[in-house]
């Protein structure tokens, strides 16, 4: 706790996502809008392309924090604004890479602000990600 | 057509409680992409000193969704399931999810804005635990995109 920075990168981490990814993720969630797995139907709706589902991007991109802080049950809050989609392509797919930076830190809750940078394709895909963590050792 | 600002404040009847169970635990993590012993090793969350595996923050949408889809199906509050886009999402944690929980989602319509001929629709579920404790609350901001855009 004492070392921990402001500014301090925590975690980095490229995740590969394809269209299997995006399939298992509608079964597990439950949520089976077409345009995660249809091409015709992205289309259809004028999409660039099959789009990972936004809470697929925000669950997955949590996990080196989950990680680093020691597991799901030390996340307070998290939040994130979805700015843009994640076109997966059928063969090639689609690569997340996340960097966890320590945004504030709260030494009487014992807690760090986590802000994600959350990339795919070179551009930002997640605005304001915020995750409150109780800190390693806390 | 645009959604109707009178369901602002406008608060929905409990959801019909979700059993969480560890098998959709642990399928929900591996699909997030968790290496999280606690998500997935039941031995490891009894040690760290939970009943069962802990749910990724996340999966609490799951319960959430029960509750969007009780705002779908409200044709007083019209908002188009096609021409819906999710703005944002937040989750604010008293306790993490744990399997064998019995949780209860309640929905309220927080806001209800106009912008630009969109309609952006806060929707706020609190989930609670069988005894009625507070587990999370799931915020999603709703962006329902008007006919011209």
């Amino acid at each position: 706790m004492t070392e921990l920075a402001v500014g301090d990168v925590v975690a980095e981490r490229t995740i590969p996502l394809t269209r299997d990814s995006l399939v298992r993720y509608a079964g597990a969630s439950g949520d089976f809008n077409p345009i995660h797995y249809r091409d015709d139907v992205a289309e259809q709706v004028g999409l660039p392309g099959v789009l990972a589902h936004g809470m697929l991007t925000m669950g997955a991109a949590v996990q080196p924090v989950v990680d680093w802080a020691g597991g799901a049950s030390r996340v307070r809050d998290y939040q994130v604004r979805f700015t843009r989609p994640v076109v997966v392509d059928p063969v090639e797919g689609a690569t997340l890479e996340v960097t966890a930076k320590v945004g504030a830190l709260d030494t009487e809750a014992g807690t760090a602000r986590i802000d994600l940078t959350v990339r795919a394709a070179g551009a930002t895909v997640l605005g304001k990600a915020q995750v409150v963590v109780l800190v390693p050792g806390a | 057509m645009a959604v109707n600002p009178a369901v602002e404040g406008r608060s929905y009847p409990p959801t019909e409680p979700y059993l969480v169970g560890r098998e959709k635990v642990r399928e929900f993590a591996r699909a997030v992409f968790s290496a999280d012993p606690l998500s997935l090793d039941p031995a490891a969350a009894r040690e760290a000193g939970f009943a069962d595996v802990v749910a990724p923050p996340t999966f609490a949408v799951v319960v959430q969704e029960h509750t969007l889809a009780q705002l779908l199906a409200d044709e007083e509050a019209g908002v188009d399931f096609t021409r819906v886009v999710h703005g944002d999402q937040r989750f604010s944690f008293t306790r993490p999810i744990v399997a064998g929980d019995e949780l209860t989602a309640t929905l309220t319509i927080t806001g209800v804005k106009s912008l630009g001929g969109n309609s952006m629709v806060t929707a706020e579920s609190v989930i609670r635990d069988g005894a009625g404790e507070h587990v999370v609350t799931a915020v999603s901001t709703l962006v329902v995109r008007g006919e011209d855009s």
